[in-house]
């Protein structure tokens, strides 16, 4: 069964965190950050499969951009070691930026995609990059069999 | 069931690891630290002595005391060249020397790219994830190496399980004892600079060692050169008479050079591969039976450009976060020390709780701003006090951060 959500505000008084789902990395790559694109099993029934890889994907582009190794990169890196890397304390690097973007992106998700269908995305960063993890959350009123058999069918599947 | 409050803030960085950024000066580890301090010194005891800069008074007490006999005779060196050659020459040591001194406290002082050790969910998540895919181990048999396969770039790359961080190592990190973190591109533990040389500080430490190789040898040279010229001008042993501090700092310079000079080309060879002195010692990549460096792009230009120009990473510690421990947490064995509260494991929830989220306490006033009926109760069961909310966990401190209100102020 699926819980719907219609908003955060509802989602904020009905919500009881059920589980959580972890992304890992993706390293076929090397190891640029990238995150797997493979959909997890225990959002199933929650989100569709096609949602989830595009918000992956995107996330996948952005850190791709923000370790992109070019002209920009170079002439921020030469600048910065001529005045000795002072010049970070005053200016933001690239990566920063983006890392912003990225913010705002997940919160953009998370409030347009995610939170009515009762997960959360935490951004990479508050996990030291390594996982996505995403919150599902089970409607409180409801939560009383449908978080405890949820619970159980996860264990059981493991 | 109420929470215990622990009354003592704890800082994330206490919490894990011994690696203490903003506090250096009070880390433990006496040996480390003195070797750290005895670089400074002798950097900068013998740029000073040398060039005879104009110090304030407690810096010049505390760095020339040693050498204030010795060098009585030396301070003729430098006015000697600014006259007789040319006044650039100070000049251009004394900007060789800030530099050499902002590289060796960036390295120092800046973040090698630690991970963060896993929260007990995550931990719990790979936990049985590895049960999963070991299956039923026969008891009384040890179970398998927990190791993970990837391929990268068409090799295959064992990443290793870190019981301590309780996370799989991404590829080329490993954990360093000294200061018991996982570093990211691990390169080795630096006694000289004090801290761990991994992804984020390594252009750093290496134009440290880039540049001090150019500083030695330059004093060394003009070292030389005073010498020579005064010899011309008065005679070999006169000099020796008038200038007995020089070759103490000729004799120090040398030895140096070779040590300085010779790391520095070891690690311009291991840039120029994509490898780190971790993987070099190990072997990872050498010989014909071991896999070939997969993050190697085979063109030394390449290879350098990565290295030394690629793009700043950020800081993933939350340096001055609080740990937050005012939480009813489950009596997990992967919740720190801290936690003194093990409150029994409900049924409902399969993984312990998220440290981040909120109590019923901090919680309950914002409810209580709305006018639904049921959100808050008298005497909350012990799975209502476990419950965040997702607007607080949106706009928590922790998510919009201190992440980056503190990259700023620190590398």
């Amino acid at each position: 069964m699926a819980t719907e959500f219609h908003n955060l505000q509802e989602l904020r008084h009905s919500a009881s965190l059920a589980n959580k789902v972890f992304i890992q990395r993706d390293y076929s790559e090397g190891t640029t950050c990238r995150f797997q694109t493979k959909f997890p099993s225990e959002l199933d029934s929650r989100i569709e499969r096609t949602l989830f890889e595009d918000t992956v994907k995107t996330l996948n582009n952005y850190y791709a951009e923000a370790e992109k190794i070019g002209g920009q990169s170079y002439l921020e890196g030469c600048l910065a070691c001529t005045t000795a890397y002072i010049i970070f304390l005053c200016m933001e690097t690239r990566y920063e930026k983006v890392l912003k973007k990225i913010g705002r992106y997940i919160q953009e998700q998370n409030e347009k995609i995610y939170a009515p269908r009762g997960l959360l995305i935490t951004d990479p960063i508050e996990r030291g990059m390594r996982v996505i993890e995403i919150s599902i959350y089970e409607d409180r009123a409801s939560s009383g069999s449908s978080s405890g058999s949820s619970s159980t069918s996860g264990t059981s599947a493991r | 069931m109420s929470a215990v409050m622990i009354t003592r803030k704890v800082r994330k960085w206490e919490s894990s690891g011994k690696e203490h950024f903003l506090l250096r000066w009070t880390r433990n580890d006496g040996p480390q630290k003195g070797v750290f301090y005895l670089t400074l010194f002798l950097i900068v005891g013998t740029c000073l002595t040398v060039l005879s800069i104009r110090v304030s008074r407690p810096i010049a007490a505390s760095t020339l005391f040693i050498w204030a006999m010795i060098t009585k005779n030396v301070i003729g060196a430098c006015p000697y060249l600014a006259i007789h050659l040319s006044p650039a020459i100070p000049v251009f040591a004394i900007v060789l020397f800030l530099f050499v001194m902002a590289m060796l406290l960036r390295t120092s002082f800046s973040d090698p790219g630690v991970l963060p050790r896993a929260l007990p969910e995550e931990a719990t998540f790979i936990e049985m994830e590895i049960e999963a895919a070991n299956g039923n181990v026969p008891a009384g048999q040890r179970p398998p190496p927990r190791i993970r396969n990837v391929q990268i770039n068409g090799q295959i790359v064992k990443l290793k399980y870190c019981y301590t961080c309780k996370i799989f190592r991404p590829p080329r990190a490993s954990h360093c004892s000294i200061c018991d973190n996982c570093v990211d591109r691990f390169d080795h533990h630096c006694p000289w600079v004090g801290n761990c040389v991994g992804k984020r500080n390594y252009r750093y430490f290496y134009l440290f060692t880039l540049s001090l190789s150019l500083l030695t040898i330059y004093i060394f040279t003009f070292d030389i050169v005073h010498v020579v010229l005064r010899s011309v001008d008065s005679g070999f042993v006169k000099t020796l008479q008038d200038t007995p501090g020089t070759y103490p700092f000729v004799l120090v310079c040398f030895f140096t050079l070779w040590s300085v000079v010779g790391l520095t080309g070891f690690h311009t060879y291991l840039i120029s591969l994509n490898q780190t002195t971790n993987e070099d010692i190990k072997g990872s990549w050498s010989g014909k039976n071991r896999v070939q460096n997969p993050y190697s792009h085979k063109n030394i230009l390449k290879n350098c450009c990565e290295v030394l120009c690629g793009p700043a990473y950020p800081s993933v510690l939350d340096r001055r976060g609080l740990m937050r421990d005012d939480l009813p947490i489950t009596s997990s064995a992967a919740v720190p020390a801290i936690r003194s509260n093990p409150v029994p494991q409900t049924t409902k929830t399969t993984a312990p709780l998220i440290p981040n989220e909120h109590t019923p306490d901090d919680t309950k006033p914002s409810i209580a701003d709305t006018t639904n009926p049921h959100a808050e109760k008298s005497s909350p069961s012990p799975k209502e006090e476990k419950q965040p909310t997702l607007y607080k966990a949106l706009h928590s401190p922790s998510l919009q951060s201190t992440v980056w209100t503190y990259e700023k102020t620190c590398f």
